[in-house]
């Protein structure tokens, strides 16, 4: 016999993998015990505080049905700003989706510079951009409106600019070949290979544009929100509650709506 | 010669095409009569000498950030970090059962599927800012709001992702596990885990990517963060607080993104 008796076999993982994932759980969870203790935020609060919470969702309820009535126009609002903003979006979007794809775009400098811009641009929260824009343009919906459109274009362009550089790009070379020109080019070989994608997008962004401008509202955007706020501030919950599940109704809805549409374009 | 007939293939009922186009365009067409005739925006008021006055005015305060504010914002701005970090755990841990639950390979039946499902679903339409909104009026005005508020409102979405990912595994290391012998418990830690793990802690880390940008946000209803501050600065009309609190939500989010993009690459 050259093993021993006690021979016991290595374990199914090697050794560095074991050491990684070790160090890994270490540092997840020290990380998680440090953020606990500086956000004050222990699991076991939130069983005690329990009944505090169960209690004030007994305030939320029943919800205050009559308020519906001054609901309507600011919901109606809220879609309009965000239709609004989607269209002008879109179509601001489309001649700088085209400037962010580097098989359009061939100047080295000018893709990059583009795509430094843009990514700037999302990295700034919706919230902010209302902030600044209330206070340009004063309180209202056409501030809204602006926000939402600097905050959907930051989005469309980077999804766009991604199927743009996914094309097949031998029909536009062929149009090239039989004397096309740029723009020719760009209609008949670009257009059409993604045009579903940019529609289906196109609603993507008008769902995240009706959540966002709820937000918007919170500091005097225009919309639903700045109803949410005064309520708030009001403590009337049971109106709070009607809102609240006015949104969720609504953005459902829509969610459907452009979910069905999407699985319809592609 | 014998006459030949050609007999092309029938056209499509191009009529059919054509009535569906026309019904979606007046769809469209009245959609935007009815969101423009409703819209009332005072143009005199935002072409108004007030507006050039306000751009004079603010813009240049805007772009000469405070960076006296730096260790107020800065400690703040960490506060943040946290409250994504410490939401997106709780959401990556909450979110594994539910979609145990929802993913059809592992609960075979068809009823809790959809439960699953259903909760994801409902957990998904809520905007995070109205979880904030319910979890600041039930707990009071803390960073614990918000954690939690980002706990719930990103179970949704990784729940859903988890799921799809659990539907997309290789089932046949579970029947040659099952084949030898092994328990539940077994199948679970040397069938299934090592297949899904990888993914679900990139989407784990993503989330955490979402939520640094919306936990930034949620301080408006008074859930803990920098966006308590800017609403401090944006009421005192404080525009080179707003400006630097901008500049160092883009460094963060920027760098954030950076790491999580590195680890994301070498998990995957």
């Amino acid at each position: 016999m050259h093993k021993s008796a006690s021979f016991t076999p290595e374990g199914l993982y090697p050794r560095k993998t074991k050491l990684t994932i070790t160090i890994s759980i270490v540092i997840v969870s020290t990380f998680y015990l440090l953020s606990s203790i500086m956000t004050e935020s222990f699991l076991l609060d939130l069983f005690i505080k329990m009944p505090n919470v169960f209690g004030l969702i007994g305030e939320f309820f029943p919800p205050e049905w009559s308020y519906l009535e001054e609901i309507w126009p600011k919901l109606f609002e809220t879609i309009h700003i965000a239709i609004i903003a989607t269209t002008v979006a879109v179509i601001i979007s489309i001649p700088f989706s085209l400037l962010t794809a580097n098989n359009v775009t061939t100047n080295h400098w000018l893709y990059q510079a583009m795509r430094f811009l843009l990514n700037i641009i999302r990295t700034v929260p919706d919230i902010i951009l209302a902030v600044v824009f209330v206070g340009l343009f004063g309180i209202g919906a056409f501030s809204g409106i602006i926000a939402l459109i600097v905050f959907a274009v930051g989005i469309l362009v980077k999804l766009m600019s991604e199927v743009i550089e996914s094309i097949d790009m031998n029909p536009s070379e062929a149009i090239r070949a039989s004397g096309g020109n740029g723009l020719q080019t760009i209609y008949f070989a670009i257009v059409p290979q993604v045009l579903p994608q940019f529609i289906s997008f196109s609603l993507y962004v008008f769902e995240l544009n009706i959540r966002a401008s709820l937000v918007l509202g919170l500091v005097g955007a225009g919309g639903i929100g700045q109803l949410l706020n005064k309520e708030i501030n009001f403590f009337n919950y049971p109106a709070v509650s009607t809102i609240v599940i006015i949104v969720f109704a609504v953005v459902v809805i829509i969610d459907y709506i452009s979910g069905k549409l999407r699985e319809g374009l592609v | 010669m014998t006459e030949t007939t050609f007999t092309l293939p029938k056209k499509p009922n191009q009529r059919k095409v054509l009535i569906k186009r026309m019904i979606v365009l007046l769809v469209i067409v009245m959609i935007y009569f009815w969101t423009f005739s409703n819209m009332t925006i005072n143009w005199g008021d935002i072409f108004s000498m007030r507006t050039i006055e306000n751009i004079d005015r603010i813009l240049p305060q805007f772009l000469q950030p405070a960076f006296s504010e730096t260790p107020s914002i800065l400690e703040k701005m960490v506060e943040t970090v946290f409250i994504a970090y410490t939401g997106s755990l709780a959401a990556a841990i909450i979110a594994v059962p539910i979609a145990f639950l929802a993913a059809s390979n592992m609960v075979k039946h068809t009823f809790w599927n959809q439960c699953g499902m259903w909760i994801l679903g409902a957990i998904r339409a809520f905007p995070e800012i109205i979880l904030a909104i319910i979890f600041v009026a039930a707990i009071g005005p803390n960073p614990f709001a918000g954690v939690l508020a980002i706990a719930i409102g990103s179970t949704g979405m990784l729940g859903k992702l988890y799921a799809e990912i659990i539907e997309s595994i290789d089932m046949n290391v579970i029947e040659a596990l099952q084949a030898s012998g092994a328990n539940k418990m077994q199948i679970f830690i040397y069938g299934i885990l090592p297949q899904v793990l990888p993914e679900f802690l990139s989407y784990a880390i993503y989330r955490f990517e979402i939520d640094v940008r919306a936990s930034s946000v949620l301080g408006i209803v008074g859930a803990g963060g920098i966006g308590m501050l800017i609403t401090f600065a944006y009421m005192n009309r404080n525009w080179e607080e707003v400006g630097m609190i901008l500049l160092s939500i883009i460094i963060t989010v920027t760098i954030i993104d950076q790491i999580s993009g590195f680890i994301r690459r070498r998990l995957v």
